[in-house]
């Protein structure tokens, strides 16, 4: 049996309580919301470490006003993928948290772990035994990248589904350190970093998301994995579009599973600026957007194959938000 | 004195509540739920698969809802409502998705059932009426490597409709 390492588990009352019991304890112990990333990473024995602080504290609701909505860390994957505000005002969101895994997994899962989830690569998440005996590479117990052996890092893939739509949507987090609560745009939230992935400080608990309501804000997310449920992503591009009558005013397309970050496509935004939403634009933007993802070969299937599915999954995305209400022709 | 050991705990006397009775338990905080329910409790109607998560035969209900039992901390469900497949029949009688699998012959070796029957009766009782398409999401995360799952979709509908 893949057993859990002893550990010990502190129960602390608040965010605050927590970052002070991870900043004594430092780099033996981690905080867990739902479980459903670390306790397999525990089992593979990927982390080392003594003690969990639970996240158990956390709330649990949603909460819309006029101008936005805040998404406590502690929501269920399926209470965010099923609530209706969510589902009427930031329908990417809702698709993303509903697309994460299988739905057992999102009974679970939170919302605050799927942003902070690890970064995946086929030589990492796999059990002790399998990678002492494939030899250990340098995000877990090794010196070298069995991927790209000359490169000095890492390129372990971010693969959280909601991380690329919560930055599309110009969405917030909320940190609470030990030196207080401080907010963070989500796309300041990670690192190019196979290994150092995330920028915040590692006593800082996120208690919760901001996303901002604004007329005619439209969004939408494609995912790519080999089976439709439990897998996690191999492409994924998650749109967010104001729009001003049938015109584009502004947009922001982002990236799953093909770098280290969520990786923004900077250039299609800038070209779809002012354009309409017709076939041919769809199609000039996708490619645009696919340029600077560079999947390598250490996620399912074959990269050159995720490469090219990187235009098709932005593209289907993009006439994804041409089919909401008030949509256009194509 | 009470509140500080639980706030800082390697071993926890746990109070769960199982199919309607509570248990009390010593585990070690590390144990899995599916390990204190097969090992702790002899309830080994929850199977274990892969214990990563990815292949749901581990499911059981807290609070109605199916969770992965080998991805749970009971120190995290203590108070929580726990269905096992040990606590779906009333008595003798069994539920009538257990009934409607049997009939059909909806289990070939079975190991996939008990996690299957429990993501079931969380979807009837929410839906009474799941349409194809509503039980094959309800099943998303149960694989099942013998049937083909055709079978497993047929009871459920024939359940339903005795049900309803
Ligand atoms: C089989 C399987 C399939 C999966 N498929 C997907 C998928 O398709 N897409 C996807 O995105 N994910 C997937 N996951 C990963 C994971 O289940 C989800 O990302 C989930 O949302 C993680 O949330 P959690 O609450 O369980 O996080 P946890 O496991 O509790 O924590 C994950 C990480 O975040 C940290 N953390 C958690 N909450 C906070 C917080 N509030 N503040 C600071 N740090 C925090 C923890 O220390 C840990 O490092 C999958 C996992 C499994 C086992
Ligand atoms: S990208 Fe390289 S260093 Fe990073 S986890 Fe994979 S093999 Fe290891
Ligand atoms: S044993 Fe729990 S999901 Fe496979
Ligand atoms: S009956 Fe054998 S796995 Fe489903």
């Amino acid at each position: 049996m893949l057993r859990l390492p002893r550990f010990k588990y502190l129960r602390p009352r608040s965010a605050r309580e927590a970052a002070g019991m991870a900043a004594e304890k430092g780099a033996r112990a981690m905080f867990v919301a739902g479980g459903t990333d670390l306790y397999p990473k525990l089992k593979r024995r990927q982390f080392e470490v003594d003690t969990l602080i639970g996240l158990d504290f956390l709330g649990h609701d949603i909460r819309n006003g006029s101008t936005e909505c805040v998404i406590d860390a502690g929501v269920t994957l399926s209470a965010a993928s099923r609530d209706s505000h969510l589902k009427g005002g930031f329908g990417g969101y809702a698709e993303a948290a509903g697309l994460v895994s299988s739905p057992p997994l999102r009974n679970a899962g939170t919302i605050g772990g799927n942003l902070c989830v690890d970064t995946r690569c086929n030589y990492y998440d796999m059990t002790y035994e399998w990678r002492k005996a494939a030899g250990f590479c340098m995000k877990k117990d090794g010196d070298i990248c069995l991927v790209a052996p000359s490169s000095p890092r890492c390129w372990a893939v971010s693969s959280s589904d909601t991380a690329p739509m919560a930055i599309a949507l110009g969405g917030v987090v909320t940190l609470v350190g030990l030196d207080g609560e401080r907010e963070l745009p989500v796309s300041a939230l990670y690192r190019d970093d196979g290994i150092e992935y995330m920028a915040k400080r590692p006593d800082e608990v996120v208690t919760s998301l901001r996303l901002r309501a604004e007329p005619g804000l439209r969004s939408a997310y494609v995912k790519l994995r080999r089976r439709g449920s439990i897998d996690f992503p191999i492409a994924g591009a998650a749109v967010a579009a104001r729009m001003e009558g049938d015109t584009i005013a502004a947009c922001r397309i982002v990236l799953s599973a093909v770098a280290s970050y969520p990786l923004d496509a900077e250039a299609a935004c800038t070209f779809l600026k002012g354009r309409r939403l017709d076939r041919e634009t769809v199609q000039e933007a996708a490619e645009l957007a696919a340029k600077p993802a560079k999947p390598l070969d250490n996620a399912d299937l074959s990269h050159f194959w995720r490469k090219r599915m990187v235009r098709v999954v932005v593209e289907q995305a993009l006439e994804r938000l041409s089919d909401q209400p008030g949509g256009f022709d194509s | 004195m009470k509140e500080e050991i639980l706030r800082d705990v390697e071993r926890a006397v746990l109070t769960l509540n199982v199919n309607g009775e509570p248990a009390q338990l010593l585990v070690p905080v590390h144990k899995t739920l599916l390990e204190v329910l097969r090992e702790d409790m002899q309830l080994t109607g929850t199977k274990h698969g892969c214990e990563l998560g990815e292949c749901g035969t581990c499911t059981v209900l807290i609070d109605g809802k199916p969770h992965l039992s080998c991805l749970v901390l009971p120190i995290q469900v203590e108070g929580r409502a726990i269905t096992t497949v040990e606590g779906m029949a009333s008595g003798s009688d069994l539920d009538p998705l257990q009934t409607a699998f049997a009939e059909i012959g909806a289990a070939q070796c079975g190991y996939c059932t008990p996690g299957i029957l429990l993501s079931a009766r969380s979807l009837l009782e929410e839906n009474p009426r799941p349409s194809r398409g509503e039980i094959k999401e309800a099943l998303a995360g149960n694989l099942c490597r013998c049937t083909g799952y055709t079978k497993i979709v047929e009871a459920i509908e024939l359940a339903a409709g005795r049900m309803a």
